[in-house]
């Protein structure tokens, strides 16, 4: 088993990029505190006032806002967030769209055809107005953006995944587990799901990148919550304290590239994780 | 060749698909805590300015009344009156569609231009070094926030360089007449240039994927195995033969960019204040201007459904094994 993921990895430069960028990051979010030179949130003093607009320093390795706060700090405790919302909003479409897509492609019926339309509407709405004004409307918070991610990116992985039941549904096997007697409910989880787990997975990494360029737009915007510590967050600081005309570089390139780095790396896997499940594609 | 009702069908679904979704943001807007006249009025209000103001918006009915009342004055194209400008939602709606609409248009077909010759190239140079260096790249423009760049665009070329404009679509002092003397004013597109460029180098990952894998299938279609052995020239057979043929889904993602682009341009319009719908959008919802902010959003779902349909209608024409009437 192992010996496979290895083989698959040495194969797939993307996927090991990939998964690198995403372990650099993880372990930056656990060990944040012990990283972090500064509390990011803290006012800074020097000697002779308020820490503002500080160049880089040995005491703050990419220098201090217009409000006097560690920008390394920020962006070492930005990874967390961004690990939270991404990986929570993979989960809930992978859930979401994995049990849609079963229930849907096994019942067929009144039921397929509700879902579908649902579907459609999902795909009718407008992606980043409708986060906007859902963060309106159940306050500011990082969840938004996850639960956003869920209801509208479901449709994607879930038709295909129908699509996908559809076929293994007139299978021999799920015959004859028909035949044995075995309930509705255990043929779905225990006969059909596994065989489509690996596009649950595969729509699931997708919406990683997603999650994590929505947040920091939502951030960015106005909407995001004020007291966590985003990249969105300091990307909207730094656009709304004058940053661009100072030329402060330093403030707000470094979390554009954290963004880039986690998205690409998402991307990434996908792409690797595409070529081994469709290796036609791979030519 | 394709059933006429099926697509009086299609459309008269693609209303009821935008029914829904004006009921389902008309009840958000209903539902959210606090009183939504709350950012309207001044303290130093009196209980009879109070009343008035809450009769007017015709906020003492029932929310039931409130419904059916929007549902026909949305039907009628009127959205009411903006909260806080106090004006006719549908005249600043009016107003801000076409720099929207100039915006999305300009950096498609810039993204587009650009996107499809590289693609097409790419594929060409398969298993090549420019291939391995090109797409990551490609990937990593595809995944940097659109505003970034806009900061990045802005931070260097306006501020910087100072050779273009920080933001609006004119100069200070400068107000435009009429809608059509912004558009035939140079002023107007030296505003559009940097935002358009930005949101192109966003926007040209798609169709650059996408005609690089039609044209990596394509080339192995017979026809085009036909024409190397006919000892056609390998340009003549990428252009003349392989790239019409992949240029087809290539036309289909264009017609789904302007919908999907319009509701992301959200971000863009915002960073370089741009006057368009998306911006209308942020302000009106962060000012708890819910008419301003209904309308807004209605628009932008009318633009994306309407363009999925003519999604589905273009992709009909141009390919003539996709059939409506075997379809359904």
């Amino acid at each position: 088993m192992i010996a496979e993921i290895y083989k698959i990895f040495k194969e797939n430069n993307y996927a090991t990029i990939g998964v690198c960028i995403y372990l650099f990051f993880i372990l930056v979010a656990i060990f944040a505190d012990l990283i972090a030179t500064n509390d990011p949130l803290r006012i800074n003093f020097s000697s002779s006032g308020l820490a503002r607009n500080l160049p880089p320093s040995w005491e703050y390795f990419l220098g201090t806002t217009s409000n006097g706060r560690d920008i390394f700090s920020q962006l070492i405790y930005g990874s967390r967030n961004a690990l939270a919302v991404g990986l929570s909003a993979a989960l809930a479409v992978a859930i979401l769209g994995t049990i849609v897509g079963l229930i849907s492609g096994f019942y067929g019926g009144w039921i397929d055809n509700l879902i579908m339309r649902l579907a459609d509407i999902a795909l009718g709405l407008p992606f980043l107005p409708f986060v906007i004004v859902l963060a309106a409307f159940l306050g500011p918070s990082s969840w938004n953006v996850v639960i956003a991610i869920g209801l509208l990116l479901w449709p994607n992985a879930g038709r295909i995944i129908r699509s996908q039941v559809l076929t293994l549904r007139e299978r021999g096997y799920i015959e004859s587990a028909k035949v044995s007697g075995c309930s509705n409910f255990r043929i779905i989880f225990l006969h059909i799901a596994p065989n489509i787990l690996p596009l649950s997975f595969l729509y699931g990494s997708i919406a990683i990148g997603w999650a994590i360029l929505t947040e920091a737009s939502v951030s960015f915007l106005g909407f995001g919550p004020s007291d966590v510590i985003s990249w969105g967050y300091m990307l909207q600081d730094a656009y709304s304290s004058q940053a661009l005309s100072l030329g402060a570089y330093i403030w707000f390139i470094p979390p554009g590239i954290c963004i880039v780095l986690m998205v690409v790396a998402g991307f990434f896997i996908s792409r690797g994780y595409e070529e081994i499940l469709f290796p036609k594609i791979k030519k | 060749m394709f059933d006429f009702w099926s697509i009086v069908r299609r459309f008269l679904y693609m209303l009821f698909v935008l029914w829904i979704v004006a009921t389902i943001i008309f009840f958000m807007f209903r539902l959210m805590p606090g009183s939504p006249l709350t950012a309207f009025i001044g303290t130093t209000f009196t209980d009879e300015q109070h009343d008035l103001l809450v009769k007017r918006f015709g906020l003492d009915k029932s929310l039931f009344e409130q419904y059916t009342l929007f549902i026909v004055n949305t039907l009628k194209g009127d959205f009411g009156l903006s909260f806080t400008y106090n004006k006719p939602v549908i005249n600043m709606i009016i107003e801000a569609l076409p720099n929207s609409i100039i915006l999305t248009l300009f950096s498609l077909v810039i993204a587009y231009i650009f996107g499809v010759i590289a693609g097409a190239y790419l594929a060409w140079k398969r298993a090549t070094f420019i291939e391995g260096f090109s797409i990551p790249i490609v990937l990593t423009t595809r995944s940097a926030p659109e505003f970034w760049l806009g900061m990045i665009a802005l931070a260097f070329f306006s501020f910087q360089l100072d050779i273009f404009p920080s933001g609006g679509t004119s100069a200070a002092g400068v107000i435009y007449e009429t809608t059509l003397s912004k558009l035939t004013s140079l002023h107007f597109y030296y505003h559009l240039i940097l935002p358009s460029l930005v949101l192109a180098l966003y926007l040209q990952g798609l169709p650059l994927l996408l005609m690089r894998s039609n044209m990596l299938e394509v080339m192995q279609e017979d026809f085009v195995t036909m024409s190397k052995m006919k000892g056609l020239s390998s340009w003549r057979i990428v252009i003349y033969h392989a790239a019409r043929n992949a240029l087809l889904p290539v036309a289909t993602a264009f017609t789904l960019g302007v919908g999907f682009a319009f509701g992301g341009n959200v971000v863009i319009e915002t960073v370089f204040s741009w006057p368009g719908l998306g911006r209308l959008l942020v302000f009106a919802v962060s000012s708890s201007d819910y008419p301003l902010a209904q309308g807004a959003f209605i628009f932008l779902t009318a633009i994306l459904i309407l363009m999925n349909f003519l999604a589905d209608l273009l992709y009909l024409f141009l390919d003539p094994r996709v059939s409506y009437k075997t379809k359904n």
